[in-house]
Formats: C-alpha cells, structure tokens, sequence
C-alpha cells in the first residue's frame, strides 16, 4: 500500500497541524448554522442554560451589591460613649485626649451636652416638650471612629467592652451592630449562591450532555459511513464539541439577558426603598465584564458536556467490533 | 496486495461464517466472490476493510497484517480502501456532491481539490449533472453509481464492492460491472462480491467460490471452477 497515489496518503500528524484556523472557523459556523435550522428547539435548550446560569449569576451580583454597601457603612460606623451624667467638662475632655493618644481610635468627637440638646430640638421637632426642662437631661457624648484596623467583628466587641469598663463612662454603643449580623448573613448567602452555581453547572453539563447523546443518535448514519471511509475520532468529534460551546454561548447570552432585565425591573423599587434611608444605594448593572464572563463560563461549560457525552456515546457508534 | 492464511471467522454468537480460507490476490487483480446467500461472502471483505478482525489466522492487506493495525490507525488504513455497500450508505440529507466529497473532506482537503477531483469521480460513474440532487431523487442504479464515485474518489488502491448491483436489472448490472474493470484497469486492486453467477461468469476475471464459509474453487469461468 506504500503505492497508495494521493490525497489519502496524508500522513498521520498532518491532518491535525493541516486542520487550519479557517477550517475550524468553517466548522464553528456550520455546527451553529445547524443549530438555527431548528430555532425552535436550540432555543428552549439555550433557554434551560440560561435561567441555570442567570439565577447564580444575579444572585451574586445582587449579594455583591448588598455585600459592598454594608461593608462601606461599617467602615464609617463609630462606637457612641455616653459620659456619666456628673461629668464635668475637664472630665470629658480629658477622656477625648486620652482616647485620641491612642492609635486603635483614628477619630474621637465631643459634642457636649448643650451642643446635644440643641440638635435634638432642631432634628427631632420636640422643640415645645423640651423648652419644658428644667435641666439639661443629655451626658456629654464621644464619638469614637475606631481605625480601619479594628473593623473586625471580634475586635470592635472586645473594644467596645474595654470602653464601656471605663469609669467615666456610662454605656458604650456600637452603633451599627445589627449591620454587622446582615453582612454576616450576606456572607453565608454567598456560600448558598456558590453551592448553588456549582449545582445548576452541574445541571448545565447533563443538559447539554443529554442534548449531544440525542445528536449523537440522530446522526449515527452519518458518523459511521464517516468511519468508514477514514475519518478520525477528532474529525467525528469536532461539530459535536462546537456545538455544544455554541450551546453554552446562547445560554450565557440569554442568561446575560435574564439578569439584566431583573436587575433594571429591580432598580426603581430599589431606589424608593434606599431613599426611604436616605441611602444612594443602587443596584449595579450588568457590565462588560459580567457578559464576557457568562458567554465564557457558558461556552465552557458547554464544551466540557459535549466532550464528556461524545466520550462515553461515540465509541459505541464503532461500524465494526475491532477488539 | 491481499493475502489471506488459514482464516477463520466465528461470530460472537460462535458462528464460524469462514474457515480455514487461505488465498492471495495479487497487485491489481480483479477478483470475484461468489456463493450461495450466506457463504460468507460479506464476511470475507468485512475481513479485508478491517470492519471485522478474523479469530484465526491471519489477514495481510498491502503487506500488513491487519490484527496488528492499532485502533488509532483505523482511518488511516480505510482511506487507503474504497467500499462499495449492497445498499449503497448514502447519506440523505447531502447532495449527491457532498457524498462523493465526504472522503475528500474527511482527510481535510482544500476546497478546490474536493471539486476537482469529486467532478472527475462523478464524470466517470456519468452523473455530472445529478450532483445538486439528493439521493431520494435518484434511481436506484444512480444510486449505486453515487456509492461507487465515493468509493473511488481518493482513488484507493483497493476497491472493495459488495453486492453492487443486487437490486439493479441485468443491463444496469452489466454496466456496473464494466466500471469496475475500469477501475482495475487504472490499477485499483479489486474484490467484488456478487452471487450472480450468469453476470460474473462472462466477465472473463478469477472467481472465488465460497460454501458454507470455504473456499470451493478458484479460478476463471469456463475453467476449473468447481
Ligand atoms: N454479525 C453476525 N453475527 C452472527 N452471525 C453472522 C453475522 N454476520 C453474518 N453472520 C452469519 O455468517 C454467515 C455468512 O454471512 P455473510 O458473510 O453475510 O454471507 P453472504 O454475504 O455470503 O450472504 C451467515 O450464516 C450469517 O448468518
Ligand atoms: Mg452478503
């Protein structure tokens, strides 16, 4: 057979070095061109790729969202020092020095306890009641903003509580401590989110897996004359792995679509809501990034489910039953 | 070119559908097999385009024993050998161009040769003009001659044919045989299977007569043919 006279006589490593970036161009586009003859059915399994994949997706932007804010109002939050009532200024003062030398505090703020009331008249509108005080009831208070170090949960407990031993004073509050268990709580929701991408990746994989097997025996036909007159696994192979990344692609795509539909039906009532707090706390949007992301996770995905459903289904589609 | 040793073919269910066969075919012989409905004779080029491996003996296609062919090397020893099936494997949803191109496209060859050379293929089995149809719209002679353009396509140096002319009329039967032997002609080693022994007798080649998975006789019509 050495005679063999032509375009058969291909030695072995040249198919796959030969097989040019244009072919393999050629090949994406007709593996997607087959894809859109049947619309109908591409789609509704684009579209099972796509809720999997957006529901992790926007579930995280949102935790993200969420995550960055709290993180930013602790960075601000500040623990109040209520004086004993009996202080006396020099007392006050003396604490607000004393606290300033010491570098786990990078801000200390009196407000004496006119300053305090005359405030609370104007803020509060019981200017009437309190005209009526005989005395002023407020203490002289501190504000502390502990340093970016302190920030930890743990350590600003042990400060608060080093704070509140002080003779001089007579409560010490963590303002904020309630926004600490949310951004506690965001975290083990991020936990659940990844659980559940990893979940709905896993259902992705079987979705288009399953979506290959039915390709697959669909077109035994054509793979085994395929075999038969001299084509390669890889050859054989080849349109199953695109399409299933083509697969994948319109799944990132529409789970793309999916999260930036939610996030802009989202973002007027969360706006009302932050302005009830007088927050300017905004839902991000779905960037670049964010498609690249799901268009790439998506094709990957895709990819790997038809690699693995063509690995386990092509080899029973042998012509012959060689060893 | 073909060479076979003491061979024995038994089917997994213990069948033994040849035995003990030993022959050669020399480079560029033309060869008919006949015999009786199952005598072996799809057995026997099953062996020969290594879609079955023998369970003794020993099968030698172009100086290589084929049970010593790796799984991977598969398609690179079936693109040196045409086939020809009883019901023609033409794909139904390609034109009659894109199954003529499929060996061609298979091995990755550039789009101007794929022409070439399926036209020149297409030319020699006379239906240059059908090559925009779809086999449903061919006859069945047609669509045999479709198979035999992709077997000879790459112009493999051995064409195998099995049955090619089972469902055709004696005339359409006669031409079919005729581009065979043009085929061998140009060099192509060739084994046609047929049981029509009024057709394959008056083509004047080595026959081999096959009974019950043995080799009966061997030789030219009119001779010793037993
Ligand atoms: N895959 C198979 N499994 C078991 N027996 C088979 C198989 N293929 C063929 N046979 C048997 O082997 C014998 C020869 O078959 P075959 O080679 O097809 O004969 P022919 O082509 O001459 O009609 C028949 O008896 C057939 O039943
Ligand atoms: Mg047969």
């Amino acid at each position: 057979m050495r005679e063999a006279p032509s375009a058969q006589a291909t030695p072995r490593g040249r198919l796959n070095l030969g097989y040019g970036l244009h072919r393999h161009l050629e090949a994406a586009l007709d593996s997607l061109s087959a894809l859109l003859e049947s619309p109908l059915s591409t789609l509704m399994t684009a579209a099972v790729l796509g809720i999997a994949l957006a529901l992790p997706a926007g579930l995280h932007m949102v935790l993200g969202d969420l995550q960055r804010l709290t993180g930013d109002w602790q960075a601000s939050a500040g623990i109040s020092l209520f004086l004993e009532l009996g202080a006396t200024p020099a007392q006050a003062q003396g604490l607000q020095a004393e606290l300033q030398q010491d570098e786990r505090f990078s801000e200390v703020r009196l407000t004496a306890p006119r300053q305090a009331l005359d405030e609370f008249r104007d803020s509060s509108g019981f200017a009437e009641a309190l005209g009526l005080l005989q005395s002023n009831p407020l203490p002289f208070v501190l504000a502390v903003t502990p340093s970016p170090q302190q920030r930890e949960p743990a350590l600003m407990d042990a400060l608060v509580a080093e704070l509140k031993a002080h003779p001089a004073v007579e409560l010490a509050q963590f303002d904020l401590r309630w926004l600490q268990r949310f951004h506690a709580m965001t975290e083990v929701a991020e936990r659940v989110v990844r659980v559940l991408a990893l979940l709905l990746s896993i259902g992705v994989l079987l979705v288009v897996g399953n979506t290959i097997r039915l390709e697959i025996q669909g077109r035994r036909d054509e793979i085994e004359v395929c075999k038969l007159v001299g084509a390669t696994n890889g050859f054989i192979r080849r349109p199953f792995l695109y399409i299933g990344a083509w697969y994948g692609v319109l799944g990132g795509l529409l789970a793309w679509l999916l999260v930036s539909l939610s996030l802009w039906q989202l973002a007027g009532p969360v706006r009302r809501l932050a302005g009830l707090y007088h927050s300017e706390f905004r839902l991000g949007g779905t960037g670049f990034v964010t498609f690249g992301l799901l268009l790439a996770g998506g094709a990957l995905l895709g990819l790997l489910g038809a690699w693995l459903a063509v690995g386990r289904h092509l080899d029973r589609l042998e012509p012959d039953r060689i060893r | 070119m073909i060479r076979f040793e003491h061979v024995t073919k038994g089917y997994p269910d213990g069948f033994e559908a040849l035995q003990d066969l030993s022959f050669e075919i020399g480079q560029g012989e033309m060869v008919f097999v006949t015999g009786h409905s199952g005598a072996g004779k799809t057995t026997l080029l099953r062996l020969i385009g290594l879609i079955e491996t023998c369970t003794r003996g020993e099968v030698q296609v172009g100086g290589h024993n084929l049970a010593r062919i790796e799984r991977n090397q598969l398609p690179y020893f079936r693109r040196k050998v045409g086939m020809v099936f009883q019901d023609h494997r033409l794909l139904g949803d390609r034109t009659v161009f894109d199954n003529v191109a499929l060996p061609l496209v298979v091995v990755g060859a550039g789009h101007k040769e794929v022409g070439r050379r399926v036209r020149a293929a297409l030319d020699k089995v006379d239906l240059l003009k059908k090559e925009k149809l779809f086999p449903v719209a061919l006859s069945a002679g047609e669509q045999q001659r479709v198979g035999i353009a992709r077997a000879i396509v790459t112009r493999p140096p051995v064409l195998l044919a099995d049955e090619p002319t089972g469902n055709l009329d004696p005339d359409l039967s006669v031409e079919i045989m005729r581009l065979f032997r043009e085929f061998n002609q140009v060099g192509a080693t060739t084994v046609v299977a047929s049981h029509d022994w009024g057709l394959i007798s008056r083509m004047g080649r080595r026959i081999l007569v096959l009974r019950g998975g043995r080799l009966m006789g061997d030789g030219i019509a009119g001779g010793d043919v037993g």
